[in-house]
C-alpha cells in the first residue's frame, strides 16, 4: 500500500498554482490545493480541481500518431519527429519560412517557450509566433 | 507544537495498531497532508501552523476516505481538531468510514484559532493536551441577522454574484461524499451556466449540507471569491439546531434528516 501526496504545479495555464496530487498505489485519486503556495493560497479554478481526472483518462493520447493510408497510427517519437521535420523542411523550401507559424503554450515552462521562439526565429527564420491563449 | 502528538503517533505506529498516520508534514517550506508510515519521519509532523495558527489545515478526513475505500481492512490513524472529530462522528453515521478502523489523535485549538473560526467546540473529546480554548460567540451570524431582511438578502446576492463556480467549496469539503452531487445535477442546477443561478446554487448547497456540515471553514478558505460560505452554513446549522435539536458531529446520533 502506498499513499502519496505529491506537491506539484498545475499544468493548465501560466499562473502556476500549487497543489498536492493524491495517489494510491500509483493511481491518482485527488487534487488538493496547497495552502502554502504563494500563488493560489489554497484555492484553484475548476480546471485545476479536476487535474487528476484527465491524466489517466482513457481518451488521453500518450503516444504520437501519424496518419498513414488515411488512418491515424501510433508511431515512435523518432519516427514522428523525423516525419514532422521533413514536412516542415519541405514547406519552408517550397514556400519560404513565413509560410510556417508557431504556437507557444501556457502549459510548458518559460525555458521551453524560449526554446520554441528560438527555433522559430533562428531555426526556421520566421517571426510568426503566437500564444495558445489567442487561438 | 506539543511533542505529545509525536509520542502518541510513534506508539501507535510501533505497536502496529495503525498501518499509517494521516497528518500534516512540513517539507521544503510547504505544509500538506501526508501519510506517516514509520517513526523516523515524525520529525516533520506539524499541526498546520504556517503564518497564523491553523492556517494550513487540510481535509484529512477526505483523504482518509480515499485510503479506506482502497484498504477497508486496515486501520489508520488521523490527526483531528474539534471540527475533524465532529466530521468523523458524522461520517460514521453516514457509513462513509468504519469507526473500528480509525484511530483519531486529537489536538485542541488555541484561542486565536477558535476566535477566527468562531468555533463552538474548539477541541475534540479526547486530546493529547489539556489546555482547551473557550467556545466563541457567533458574531458573523448575528451581525448579518441584525440587518433588515431586504438588506440581508441584498448582502447575500452581492456575495453570490462573485461566484466563479469553481466548485472548490464542494471539492475541498470533508463532508461532501455523494456519488451524485446536488450542485452537479442538471435537475437542480444548470451545470454549464455561468454565472450560477442566484441564489439557487448556493442555497442548494447550504440546504444539502444540513446534517453534514461540521463547521470546519475549509470551504470558506478555498473560495477564490471570498464568499462567507461558513457564515451561511452556520446560520443554516443554527436553524436546524433550533428546529430539530441536532448539530452534526456533536453527538453520535444520526441526522434527523437522514430519514427523509
Ligand atoms: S473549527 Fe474549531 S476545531 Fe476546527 S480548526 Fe476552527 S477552532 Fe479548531
Ligand atoms: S468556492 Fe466560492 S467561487 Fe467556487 S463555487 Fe464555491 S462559492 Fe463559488
Ligand atoms: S464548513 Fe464548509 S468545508 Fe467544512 S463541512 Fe461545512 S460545508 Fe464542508
Amino acid at each position: 500500500m502506498e499513499y502519496k501526496t505529491t506537491l506539484t504545479t498545475c499544468p493548465y495555464c501560466g499562473c502556476g498554482c500549487g497543489f498536492y496530487l493524491e495517489s494510491i498505489d500509483g493511481r491518482l485519486v485527488g487534487t488538493i490545493p496547497s495552502k502554502t503556495s504563494p500563488v493560489n493560497k489554497g484555492k484553484l479554478c475548476i480546471k485545476g480541481w479536476n487535474v487528476h481526472e484527465f491524466v489517466q483518462h482513457p481518451n488521453r493520447l500518450t503516444r504520437p500518431l501519424v496518419r498513414k493510408n488515411g488512418e491515424l497510427q501510433e508511431v515512435s517519437w523518432d519516427e514522428a519527429l523525423d516525419y514532422t521535420a521533413d514536412k516542415l523542411r519541405n514547406i519552408k523550401e517550397a514556400s519560404g519560412p513565413d509560410s510556417i507559424a508557431f504556437f507557444a503554450s501556457a502549459k510548458v515552462s518559460n525555458e521551453e517557450n524560449y526554446l520554441l521562439q528560438k527555433f522559430a526565429r533562428a531555426g526556421v527564420g520566421t517571426n510568426n509566433i503566437d500564444h495558445c491563449a489567442r487561438l | 507544537m506539543s511533542e505529545n502528538i509525536k509520542t502518541k503517533v510513534a506508539e501507535l505506529l510501533s505497536s502496529g495498531q495503525i498501518k499509517g498516520f494521516l497528518g500534516l508534514r512540513s517539507n521544503e517550506g510547504h505544509i500538506g497532508p501526508y501519510l506517516f508510515t514509520n517513526e523516523a519521519e515524525l520529525d516533520s509532523l506539524v499541526v498546520g501552523d504556517w503564518k497564523n495558527r491553523g492556517d494550513s489545515r487540510y481535509p484529512l478526513n477526505k483523504c482518509l476516505i480515499n485510503i479506506a475505500c482502497k484498504y477497508p481492512e486496515d486501520t489508520f490513524g488521523v490527526l483531528v481538531r474539534g471540527c475533524d472529530e465532529r466530521g468523523l462522528k458524522a461520517l460514521y453515521t453516514w457509513n462513509q468510514l468504519n469507526p473500528n478502523k480509525v484511530v483519531a489523535v486529537g489536538i485542541a485549538c488555541p484561542q486565536e484559532l477558535a476566535d477566527a473560526c468562531e468555533c463552538l467546540k474548539p477541541y475534540p473529546d479526547e486530546c493529547v493536551d489539556d489546555e482547551k480554548a473557550k467556545a466563541c460567540e457567533q458574531k458573523a451570524v448575528s451581525s448579518i441577522d441584525a440587518l433588515a431582511i431586504a438588506d440581508r438578502f441584498a448582502l447575500w446576492i452581492r456575495e453570490f454574484t462573485k461566484c466563479v463556480k469553481c466548485y472548490g467549496c464542494r471539492d475541498v469539503c470533508p463532508m461532501c461524499f455523494c456519488k451524485e452531487c446536488s450542485v452537479g445535477s442538471d435537475d437542480l442546477i444548470h451545470t454549464g451556466q455561468l454565472p450560477p443561478e442566484m441564489p439557487i446554487f448556493h442555497l442548494t448547497r447550504a440546504v444539502h449540507m444540513i446534517g453534514r456540515c461540521i463547521d470546519c471553514g475549509l470551504c470558506n478558505e478555498a473560495c477564490p471569491a471570498d464568499i462567507p460560505l461558513r457564515t451561511l452554513y452556520k446560520k443554516v446549522a443554527d436553524i436546524i439546531d433550533k428546529e430539530f435539536q441536532y448539530r452534526p458531529g456533536y453527538t453520535d446520533a444520526k441526522s434527523p434528516l437522514n430519514v427523509l
